[in-house]
């Protein structure tokens, strides 16, 4: 199964509609309240490093199926600038734009699986993904 | 407009009506044609009619003056802008189509097309003018009223008082709030100040930021800031993000934040038997 949707990220309420799609989604594939709060957290991390650091970019999300078990991935991507330090930013703390630097180690704990992908001047895709255990 | 088109147009009116009406039906993507009722299509057909006809056959000043009206008439349809388009486009069509049939269309057919066109294209402008002001007003209100629902500081007891936070905080509410509390805290002469999350669906890294500068604020006149209504979804996730709320005083209810509150300035509800 492959059922994907994105939103793109353009202003700052488009965040939330992300968020929005990201909970539903994870609904339909059945994660628990907690989880459902930990992908919505994580996509909202994540579409707002591109509304600040990017200025624009997409948030699509995908079911996937991994063996037998289900679950959800989330690829941010942007044409951004792009991460100059990768080992910096997933720093607890690091932060270039005096936020508290929590987010991205934040996705990568709150989420199963986590991948940056970054070219500088080109942009940057994030993929973070969760199994349904 | 030309008077014979107008003319023709007039003495025709049932049967464009009805052709126009048909060809609406097979739009699929606005259902008003299969879910209303019989009745309201007809008296709406007819009035979408009438409104075309009047637009048609008035003087060219009159016209201008007009649109407006019409626009905003049709706008109370509550169709689709791309259905009200269509509406136009097919309307002007199935005339075209029926004076074609007729053979009304003289050496100067082109001309009629022409004419059509001229008297369609101010009403489509109008037409998204219309919506476009309807959204605006919407959105507007929308804001406004997102505005007043956010973040006032109600003050509970004696030197306690509450800011209930409700819905998604973005930049601007997150501003709102930081100023309200402020006020609210001098206005007040609060001790302290309960931040109630209960109604917050997503608490990120951004939001958990305001709140510890609103709480540093609140320090720094003099008041305690407690971070209640935190539900078990959101304290998990608040620790996995790795936030340090460890400055702050935090409670799952905000029932059990009054109590601590009220403790904090020496007092307690007691139960008295009369
Ligand atoms: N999509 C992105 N493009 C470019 N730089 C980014 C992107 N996302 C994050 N960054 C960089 O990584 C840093 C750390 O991000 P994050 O952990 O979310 O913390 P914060 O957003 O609070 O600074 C940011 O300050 C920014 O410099
Ligand atoms: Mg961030």
């Amino acid at each position: 199964m492959n059922l994907r949707s994105s939103v793109d990220i353009i202003t700052e309420w488009d965040i939330v509609a992300a968020r929005q799609l990201g909970r539903n989604e994870a609904k339909d594939v059945g994660f628990g309240t907690v989880d459902q709060a930990r992908i919505t957290t994580a996509i909202s991390e994540l579409a707002r490093n591109i509304y600040l650091y990017a200025g624009k970019g997409k948030i699509e999300i995908r079911q996937v199926t991994e063996g037998n078990l289900r679950g959800l991935l989330v690829i941010a991507s942007d044409k951004g600038p792009g991460i100059v330090d990768v080992r910096k930013v997933m720093e607890d703390g690091y932060t270039t734009s005096g936020g508290l630097g929590a987010g991205l180690p934040g996705v990568k704990r709150l989420m199963d699986d986590f991948k940056i992908e970054t070219v500088i001047g080109e942009g940057t895709t994030i993929s973070a993904s969760k199994l349904l255990r | 407009m030309n008077k014979r088109i107008a003319s023709y147009i007039h003495e025709n009116i049932d049967e464009i009506l009805e052709n126009w009406r048909v060809k609406m039906e097979e739009e699929k993507d606005d259902r008003f044609f299969q879910i209303m009722s019989d009745k309201v299509v007809d008296n709406t057909v007819r009035e979408f009619g009438e409104l075309m006809i009047s637009s048609i056959t008035e003087e060219k000043a009159t016209y201008t003056a007009k649109l407006n009206d019409f626009s905003v008439q049709i706008v109370r349809y509550g169709w689709s802008i791309s259905f009200v388009l269509k509406a136009l486009t097919n309307f002007t069509e199935v005339i075209y189509e029926k004076m074609d049939e007729a053979e009304y269309l003289d050496e100067g057919f082109q001309s009629h097309r022409e004419i059509l066109t001229n008297w369609i294209t101010p009403l489509n402008h109008s037409i998204v003018d219309a919506y476009s002001v309807v959204w605006e007003k919407t959105v507007s209100l929308q804001k406004i009223a997102l505005q007043e629902l956010s973040a006032s500081l109600i003050p509970v007891f004696e030197k306690i008082s509450v800011m209930p936070l409700v819905g998604t905080i973005d930049t601007e509410r997150a501003k709102l709030i930081m100023e309200n509390l402020l006020q609210g805290v001098v206005k007040h002469r609060a001790e302290v100040v309960l931040l109630d999350i209960t109604g917050v669906p997503v608490v990120d890294t951004m939001v958990a930021h305001h709140i510890i500068q609103a709480a540093d604020a609140v320090r720094l006149v003099g008041a305690k800031c407690m971070l209640v209504g935190i539900r078990p979804e959101i304290a998990q996730t608040i620790v996995t993000l790795g936030i340090n709320l460890n400055d702050f005083t935090t409670t799952s209810t905000l029932q059990k934040g009054m109590e601590q509150a009220l403790a904090m300035t020496n007092r307690a509800i007691v139960e008295v038997d009369i």
